[in-house]
């Protein structure tokens, strides 16, 4: 698939957004995103893992699963890599930077289970890409990721404040929200 | 504990959609059309059935330190048999559904039952809990795919009432799915409360 870098790195930040577009990583969007501080925290935190693991996950893919023809068990062994990967960069980070350490550290763990590392490193194989264009992904999509979350973030800070009808309350306004921001990036679609 | 009631519990007092706000990731993007949210709803039940009917026999054997991986791997195992069953024969549903299949592995609500719920009773009342909270899980699916599907294309499994060229396409697209979702969850606690 021949596919030039600008439009891989566009496409995955506004045309085809993981969160608004795609579904993938919707948890920590509603759970984590209620500050901006902490949105930017958790998406630096995505993208240094993301890039990680789909740099690993294609080694594998290209010089494990597919010469020995094992490409079915693609789906165990891509969640042990990103489970371990975030082990292992977790004990790395407190090592060497703790102040990284302490700035991520409490978003590391969250991130095992975010769908938005296993999903992307799937669709990249889907797709075909090669090394380069796999990791340009990843981050590409990871920054898309941390846009939504800071937007997102920065509409919820100002919701706190309006007189949200009780039933409406949480995740219902949450939701509907991201609905309406969904639509503003559907704007972006036709781009690429 | 009554049988019935641990099924029940799982349909509507922890519904997993509504209730627990779980698994948020499928619910928004495989509920395009009912049929597609019952097929998405039907694959995690058995992966959650089996997932959690295998936890709890094996759960004495574990050490409590490495439990998590290996509940991760016997989840993974699962995911990866539905996925093959499901290429094989269902290949339309298959493609429609793309990534979020193997993605059922990390599905929250899966890992959680195996948690809260398989880790800690008889292989038994794991099934029942597979079965009640994976049924609560497909009822919602299906509702929201047939809300989408009916406001969006006119249609409710496939059946068209003639009116698709008069309906916003919007709800079949990505805001459609937080749109409607919202609403559900809005009037799901509306009638919650009385």
């Amino acid at each position: 698939m021949e596919l030039s870098y600008f439009a891989i790195i566009i496409g995955a930040i506004f045309v085809n957004n993981v969160v608004l577009a795609q579904f993938l990583g919707i948890c920590p969007f509603l759970g984590v995103s209620s500050k901006v501080e902490t949105s930017l925290g958790m998406g630096a935190a995505v993208t240094f893992v993301m890039a990680i693991a789909s740099l690993v996950a294609w080694l594998i893919q290209t010089y494990v699963l597919v010469p020995l023809g094992i490409v079915y068990m693609q789906t165990i062994v891509f969640i042990l890599v990103i489970a371990a990967l975030v082990q292992m960069v977790e004990i790395i980070l407190k090592k060497v930077s703790p102040a990284l350490y302490q700035a991520l550290g409490i978003f590391l763990p969250l991130i095992t289970t975010n769908c938005a590392v296993l999903g992307v490193a799937i669709l990249m194989i889907q797709k075909e890409f090669n090394l380069l264009q796999s990791v340009t992904y990843s981050v590409a999509t990871a920054l898309g990721f941390a846009l939504a979350l800071v937007l997102f973030a920065g509409i919820r800070e100002r919701l706190d404040f309006e007189d949200v009808p009780k039933a409406f309350k949480g995740v219902p306004i949450a939701l509907i929200t991201a609905g309406i921001l969904a639509m503003a990036f559907m704007g972006f679609s036709g781009l690429v | 504990m009554n049988k019935l009631k641990i099924i029940l519990s799982g349909i509507v007092k922890n519904n997993p959609t509504f209730v627990l706000v779980l698994g948020m990731c499928p619910t928004l993007g495989t509920t395009t059309s009912a049929e597609n949210g019952m097929g998405m709803g039907l694959a995690t039940t058995a992966v959650l059935i089996m997932s959690n009917l295998v936890i709890s026999l094996v759960k004495n054997i574990i050490p409590d330190k490495v439990r998590i991986p290996a509940f991760i791997v016997i989840i993974a195992s699962f995911v990866t048999v539905i996925q093959m069953l499901m290429q094989a024969f269902v290949p339309a549903l298959y493609a429609s559904l793309g990534v979020f299949i193997p993605l059922i592995v990390v599905n929250c609500i899966i890992l959680g039952r195996a948690e809260a719920f398989a880790s800690k009773n008889s292989p038994f009342d794991s099934m029942l809990d597979g079965i009640g909270i994976g049924l609560g899980f497909t009822l919602s699916l299906t509702v929201i795919g047939a809300v989408r599907e009916l406001l969006g294309s006119g249609a409710i499994f496939g059946c068209s009432f003639g009116i698709g060229d008069y309906m916003p396409l919007l709800f079949v697209l990505a805001p459609g799915a937080f749109l409607v979702l919202g609403y559900l969850m809005v009037l799901f606690n509306k009638l919650a409360k009385k």
